[in-house]
């Protein structure tokens, strides 16, 4: 059976949070969140992205590599569980090692926690919370060929760090290859009617 | 660039849980697996996402996903957390009453006491006042049947003609434009028929923060190969990745709107068929837009003509296009003429009535659709009956088991209330559902007028703005509290069910208003022992009508997922799409309606050189009352701020994230800036959520429509400066291009003013 996995979208999200106030819910980490939505820079643009655990295959995930307890385990089928909290010593490898800024480090409790694809809800056939609740659905649950057939973008599993590559269960969606739409023609087209030189780099507005 | 800059923390994301507000039992408590799960819908939005409450022991304790098909099991933050309401700590348990009078403090009451004086001083001020000196405000975030009770109470239980209702500042504007224009006030077209458009023309509306849900579904539209185009002074998250972005100057979206429909016309793209088949006064608006060129719309709205030309194009080659609009052009003082120009383009292009084409409103409150047409509304009759027109009169009267001429006429508009409690013509005033000291444009005046009110009487579960000013707070229900129906932006009729009883003393709505009745000797009329039985009622009330509601049982609505009105008998299925072969009106057709650009009621002048413009947040829900008390989204948008472009902050010296005061003609706030360039550099946006020192309603003009009163949140004069600025030179004027002093007036009528034949023809629409 094909894999299902989460497949992460940010051109798709609009910043609501849904997801965060949903990880909440999960029964396994009640109240707290395991996803993060940020602005990329508010600065500049309303633009945000979810991060979740990307749930590391290849390599074997670093932060279970780094952990001197083995208290971060990996199921069967390749889902990065969260610190064995009987095991876990708070040392803050994992947050360290891991590329994706994942794990988070609870201060109170001294436990290191992270997503763990809602186990609890996927292991039975639901999705994860955070998919389920994403209004946009910029987080999406299902397999790849699900994906490829209902969704445009380019889904990719491979990041690199320098010269190291990691292969992740979860999969970050790039843009299409090619713009859908020439805008740029389109308006050097509107431009020449008007009587304005085509391509010049303009506001959106005028003052 | 800053990365991960969050604007109102330096969140650290090893540490974050986000875990601001937990349920009231504590999030232990919610582990547990739910005894029973009660499908119901979300209390927000005019989506009305579908969800189940998990309840153990009588108490929600959370929330699973409910796969309905508007919303698929998704929900926004609001949705997730809209359960923590129920045993909120801040809910109201028992009857307050203000015994030392207006100076007094809300003091706790027996429900006898403070109905009693309800009922004792409302009979005294009609006695000596009459009928009308006691006024209904109602609002539409409730179930049908409270809608429905809210009409009947005022008309037969107080006798008063003024009853109106929060829809008014909503979308009264879209209301009367569809009405008009089809025949028939609804969006035409479920939300499941968003993809198969080719073109979507989002105007005014901030799809993505307003209504996430539906986002989705253009979103879908997007995947299936649709361009977005979207006309707002903001890059919103709508706007972000859309196709062309038009950043439209608040207030001129005509002059943009015209030039796209006259370069349509010289592309040849009108679909001359359609209109003249199944159209009329199409010759009558060719001639208006035809002095709307690129060019003159690039100087009114400030948008560069090219970006319009293209925009016609892309919006006038797709076979099936869709114009999606909301309260970005309806809150404004020419806010029907908005909603015409885009009923115009959609007509000329023969889209409405195809699948996935047209025109679509987007109503905002959870029941707005609802709330607008089961008679709380200053001039309607449940099914949307008119008040003035003779047979929809004595079918109400028939239905109520009243005389005819004991109904009242037409009453003042929401807005208008607030001049006649000022005036001294209306003396108490009953509100439900509705915080007028947040939502209505310059509070400052509506403070003055609701104090002149004795008693003001609040139904609310929360102590909102208007509450804390009541001589008499009478604690409701949340909406999961009671049974009933809601009709969603679609439509689509659906099905609220109980999860919990009202905390405390609390009662349900329905029968607070049911005691009241009792109390002031009309009983007999509201003899209701469950909402089935007001329902029930209420379609009997509304068969016949326009919204007809009579076939759609509870039954009906569990076993369709929904039903779309009209529905006039038990075997009809429901309508999701409308004006597939004919529309509402008499003739079959739909009217065209030439409409002329015309300024905002104030423009910025001399010492007001901004334009500001008001919007929501994903966070919250229209006054806050409730969001506000909820710990995660008050934790993530915690307080307003004044949105700014970075030109405009370098000129006035402004740096992100300093405190600035913004100051329109009407008053001032200070406020922290977000120095960004997703908008207009001549234009500021501050969201509405909030109460107090923190209301930008503080600000806003009380200019209204002159037809429907809707008054102009989205554009005003303002300025903006740093805090140790200079007191500025006395003098300093906006351009003001009417008041609400030299605006026409809908009311007050003379009793009987609108009873020649001649008018309440007109009013059928």
């Amino acid at each position: 059976m094909a894999v299902k996995t989460l497949f992460v979208d940010p051109s798709r999200c609009i910043g609501c949070r849904a997801c965060e106030a949903a990880c909440r819910e999960c029964d396994s980490h009640k109240g707290e969140s395991m996803v993060m939505v940020d602005f990329v820079d508010r600065g500049w643009s309303v633009a945000t992205q979810p991060t979740v655990c990307m749930h590391c295959e290849e390599p074997t995930a670093p932060c279970a590599q780094v952990c001197p307890v083995l208290a971060i385990l990996i199921t069967p089928d390749g889902v990065v569980q969260q610190a064995e909290p009987s095991r876990c010593i708070a040392c803050r490898n994992c947050v360290y090692a891991c590329p994706f800024g994942v794990p988070k480090m609870d201060l109170q409790a001294r436990l290191m926690k992270k997503c763990n694809l809602c186990y609890d809800r996927t292991s039975q056939g639901l999705k994860p919370w955070c998919a389920q609740a994403c209004p946009t659905q910029a987080l999406w649950y299902g397999d790849y060929e699900e994906f490829a057939n209902q969704r445009r973008g380019h889904p990719v599993n491979r990041t690199a760090f320098g010269t190291q590559e990691v292969r992740t269960r979860v999969y970050h969606v790039l843009g299409d290859d090619r713009p859908r739409l020439d805008v740029v023609a389109l308006l050097d087209e509107a431009r020449a009617e008007i009587g304005r030189p085509p391509g010049q780099r303009e506001e959106a507005w005028v003052l | 660039m800053s990365v991960n800059k969050d604007f109102f923390r330096d969140r650290d994301t090893n540490y974050d849980f986000q875990s601001a507000g937990a349920p009231p039992s504590g999030w232990p408590a919610a582990d547990r697996l739910p005894e029973a799960l009660v499908p119901t819908h979300c209390c927000f939005c005019g989506v009305q996402c579908g969800m189940y409450l998990r309840v153990s022991d009588g108490r929600v304790t959370g929330v699973e996903p409910r796969d309905y098909p508007h919303n698929r099991g998704s929900l926004c933050p609001k949705g997730v957390v809209a359960y923590q309401q129920v045993d909120h700590p801040d809910r109201l348990t028992y009857p307050l009453i203000r015994r030392g009078g207006k100076g007094g403090r809300l003091e706790r009451a027996t429900w006898d006491e403070a109905l009693d004086y309800v009922a004792r001083r409302w009979r005294e001020i009609q006695a000596a006042y009459g009928r009308d000196a006691v006024a209904v405000y109602s609002g539409s975030s409730m179930t049908n049947e409270k809608c429905y009770l809210m009409g009947k109470f005022a008309r037969v239980a107080l006798g008063t003609r003024h009853i109106d209702y929060n829809g008014r500042l909503c979308m009264s504007s879209a209301a009367v434009g569809y009405d008009k224009a089809f025949g028939l006030d609804r969006a035409p077209l479920p939300l499941t028929d968003i993809p198969l458009t080719e073109c979507l023309l989002v105007v005014g509306s901030n799809v993505a923060e307003c209504f996430p849900i539906a986002m989705n579904w253009l979103w879908r539209a997007r995947d299936n190969g649709a361009r977005l185009i979207v006309l707002d002074p903001r890059e919103t998250p709508t706007a972000r990745t859309a196709d062309l972005w038009l950043p439209v100057r608040p207030g001129t979206d005509i002059a943009v709107l015209n030039a796209m429909l006259r370069q349509i016309v010289v592309d040849g793209l009108v679909d001359e068929a359609y209109v003249a088949e199944r159209t009329t006064g199409w010759e009558a608006v060719r001639a208006a837009i035809e002095p709307y060129t690129p060019e003159v719309a690039e100087r009114i709205a400030g948008v560069p003509a090219e970006r319009i030309v293209a925009a016609a194009r892309l919006y006038g080659r797709a076979a099936r296009s869709l114009v999606m609009h909301a309260r970005g052009i309806e809150h404004s003082t020419h806010g029907v003429n908005n909603v015409f120009a885009c009923i115009n383009l959609a007509l000329a292009r023969g889209q409405v009535g195809k699948p996935g084409s047209g025109t679509m409103m987007i109503t905002g409150q959870g029941n707005g659709q609802g709330g607008r047409e089961l008679g709380q509304k200053a001039n309607q009759l449940p099914g949307y009956r008119h008040v003035d027109v003779p047979a929809d009169r004595q079918y109400i009267a028939n239905v109520w088991g009243i005389p005819e001429p004991e109904l009242p006429y037409e009453g003042a508009a929401a807005t208008e209330m607030v001049h006649l409690m000022a005036a001294g013509e209306i003396k108490s005033c009953l509100v439900i559902c509705s915080n007028l000291m947040v939502s209505l444009p310059d509070n400052a005046v509506v403070q003055q007028a609701i104090a002149r009110l004795d008693p003001l009487v609040v139904i609310d579960f929360f102590l909102s703005e208007t509450a804390e000013l009541a001589d008499v707070v009478l604690p409701g229900s949340v909406w999961c509290e009671d049974e009933g129906t809601t009709t969603n932006l679609e439509g689509r009729v659906v099905k609220i069910n109980v999860a919990a009883d009202p905390p405390g003393e609390a009662r349900r709505d329905r029968e607070i208003i049911c005691e009241l009745a009792r109390r002031l000797g009309r009983g007999r009329y509201f003899p209701y022992r469950s909402s089935r039985e007001v329902w029930d009622e209420l379609r009997l009330a509304t068969r016949g009508g326009v919204a007809d509601y009579y076939g759609i049982t509870w039954e009906k609505i569990d076993a369709q997922d929904g039903v779309f009105w009209p529905c006039p008998s038990e075997d009809h299925p429901g309508s999701p799409r409308l004006f597939v072969e004919r529309f509402a009106h008499p003739d079959g057709r739909a009217r065209f309606f030439a409409v002329e650009y015309t300024p905002p009621a104030e423009e910025p002048g001399n010492g007001y050189p901004f334009r500001l413009t008001t919007g929501r947040v994903v966070y919250h829900y229209l006054s806050g009352n409730q969001t506000r008390r909820l710990g995660f989204l008050q934790s993530q948008a915690p307080e307003p701020w004044v949105e700014i472009h970075p030109q405009a902050a370098q000129w006035l010296g402004i740096r992100p994230d300093e405190r600035v005061r913004v100051r329109t003609p009407r008053g001032s706030m200070e406020l922290k800036a977000l120095v960004a360039p997703t908008i207009r550099p001549d234009t500021l946006f501050i969201p509405f959520h909030y109460g107090h020192r923190e209301a930008v309603n503080q600000l806003t003009i009380p200019a209204v429509d002159p037809t429907v009163k809707i008054p102009e949140y989205k554009v005003c004069a303002a300025a903006v400066e740093r805090l140790d600025a200079p007191a500025p030179p006395a003098g300093d004027t906006a351009q003001e291009n009417f008041t609400p002093e030299t605006a026409p007036k809908m009311f007050p009528y003379a009793v009987g003013e609108s009873r020649s034949r001649a008018e309440q023809e007109a009013k059928r629409f």
